[in-house]
């Protein structure tokens, strides 16, 4: 009754051959991303100290620290985060939760779909006209900010429209049932039950507003430029800073002779600071899920 | 039971999904602490009906309804306040759908939802309403509890708990047993059979027996139309006015 026929013989070598084809496809994706976190800290080994993160760059970057891009990049990534996330949030709650099927919610949701998909160069071009030339900001943190949250906005509103879709509208309709009004429902049962996903998606954007170096190159990162070490408040709103993608640009391309372990260990502490906070993100979303309740 | 005061007046009610006609023009009084059974198969237009009293069908984009209806004598659609409108009519859904709070909360959702903060009432009124939902008992010790985590026939106990919480003259229940066991059905059944002293219950029922055991009138609804309005010795008996009603009663077709 058991007995193995031709067919199933066959059915049994391609199930092996798909496993271990979709297995190995999955590995080759790991294996660059192992290899380039080892050969950097590997090249960056010489250099990583505490010290190199708390002094300033010296003799024209090509000795001393990271300290004034590392805290640039900290406070281009909370500004344009702390503009972007109110908006972002705010505006998804609207859209998933308030707006009629229209042509205009219609074009909104188009607009945020494609606007997430706008090269970054072109946000920098539009932070330059819009914030630096036409706003009269001019080259500084607020306006580089300003630009990152405009183009982290589309993927916040993207992301946090999904993970308000995602709770039941049974939930919303109980709500509705017992004469609780809209906003009620939103503040007491969809807001609660959707904010992992939403912090998630919040959190994620750290990662594109640390990493791009072109929004903020035309619009408030600078080449150069010493602040006071230590001191954690030692750039103002209006002043021109420097950032780690930038930094990692400029002494790997633009300047002769600085020591290969330099660009590696900006390198390394830019991936520490990205993936510290996806790890971070990741532990919020496993500690509000285990307090999930549906 | 006399016909008493009508607390719902339906006049020629129509409602549209878009260009699809989900209720074609119905008239019927749901009188005063009567129990009303609404029964016919699927599509027929039951769901609908419930969500129109309390005003829900709005929240569905493209649905439109046309016609009068009157709860106590006002016409919903000229309401100052719907939300009050809403907290007159309790809502009992097919599926038990417990918010994701404790049992505690789950109940006290709507007073607070209407202002009340004191917690002696709060209290009060969250014991109350599971007595009368015969839930208290079950679940007095652990009211801190999340209300998911209870059993179905319980958690839909709990929605009819919720249901009660603020205090409405008329309670809904939509095919309140589709997901429950028939010892928890009968049991809910004399909880209804105990409300309707003094509450209207409209109980929109799969159940043809269901139907029989508890309601004083039944409407049996096809397609978006009345088939036959009457009292429920009538329409359960081997002579209702219409044919199709005794083979729908009868299982024959539906």
């Amino acid at each position: 009754m058991f007995t193995s026929t031709k067919n199933t013989q066959r059915k049994k070598r391609q199930e092996l051959i798909a496993k271990y084809l979709l297995m190995t496809m999955t590995l080759l994706i790991i294996l660059p991303l192992i290899l380039i976190i080892f050969y950097l800290i590997y090249q960056a080994s010489p250099i990583l100290s505490v010290d190199f993160l708390l002094k300033n760059p010296i003799r024209g970057m090509r000795d001393g620290g990271i300290w004034a891009p590392l805290l640039g990049t900290i406070y281009l990534v909370l500004i344009s985060l702390l503009i972007a996330t109110p908006i972002g949030v705010f505006a998804a709650v609207y859209l998933n939760e308030y707006a009629r099927e229209s042509w205009l919610t219609r074009v909104i949701n188009l607009a945020v779909v494609n606007l997430a998909g706008v090269p970054s160069i072109v946000h920098a071009l539009f932070g330059l006209g819009a914030f630096v030339l036409f706003a009269g900001i001019g080259r500084s943190i607020l306006a580089a900010s300003l630009t990152l949250a405009i183009m982290t906005l589309p993927v916040i509103i993207a992301s946090t429209k999904e993970a308000l879709a995602a709770v039941p509208v049974a939930f919303r309709q109980a709500c509705w049932n017992v004469g609780a009004t809209r906003w009620q429902t939103i503040r007491e049962v969809v807001l609660p039950n959707s904010i992992s996903g939403i912090l998630t998606g919040v959190i994620l954007q750290v990662s594109r507003a640390a990493g791009e170096t072109a929004p903020i190159m035309f619009t408030g990162a600078v080449f150069y430029k010493a602040i006071q070490e230590g001191d954690l408040l030692a750039y103002g709103l209006l002043d021109q800073c420097m950032a780690l993608s930038m930094h990692l640009f400029t002494i790997s391309t633009q300047v002769p002779d600085v020591p290969v372990a330099l660009p590696y260990g900006t390198a390394v502490v830019l991936l520490g600071v990205v993936l510290l906070v996806n790890a971070l993100a990741i532990v919020l979303r496993f500690k509000i899920r285990s307090r999930k309740k549906w | 039971m006399v016909a008493g005061k009508s607390k719902i007046s339906v006049q020629d009610l129509r409602v549209t999904y878009g260009h699809k006609a989900a209720l074609k023009g119905i008239s019927f009084d749901i009188y005063e602490n009567d129990v009303f059974a609404i029964i016919g198969p699927a599509q027929s237009g039951k769901s609908t009906l419930l969500s129109v009293l309390n005003r829900t069908l709005e929240f569905t984009a493209d649905a439109r309804y046309r016609g009068i209806v009157k709860v106590d004598g006002d016409d919903i659609r000229h309401l100052h306040n719907v939300y009050a409108l809403r907290r007159k009519i309790g809502m009992v859904a097919p599926l038990p759908v417990g918010l994701p709070l404790t049992i505690y909360d789950n109940v006290a959702f709507a007073p607070r939802m209407a202002g009340i903060r004191t917690r002696d009432e709060l209290d009060h009124r969250v014991e109350q309403c599971l007595r009368q939902a015969a839930l208290w008992d079950e679940v007095k010790d652990r009211l801190n509890t999340l209300g998911t985590r209870l059993s179905g026939g319980q958690q839909q106990r709990l929605t009819i708990a919720r249901a009660l919480s603020h205090q409405p003259e008329i309670l809904c229940l939509d095919e309140f047993s589709i997901a429950i066991d028939p010892v928890t059905t009968m049991r809910i059944e004399e909880v209804l059979k105990d409300l309707s002293q003094h509450m209207t219950i409209i109980l929109v029922t799969n159940l043809v027996q269901q139907a029989r055991r508890l309601a004083n009138r039944t409407m049996f609804l096809f397609n978006g139309e009345i088939v036959e309005l009457d009292h429920s010795d009538v329409i359960f008996s081997d002579h209702p006015a219409q044919h199709k009603t005794y083979e729908y009663v009868n299982g024959i077709f539906g």
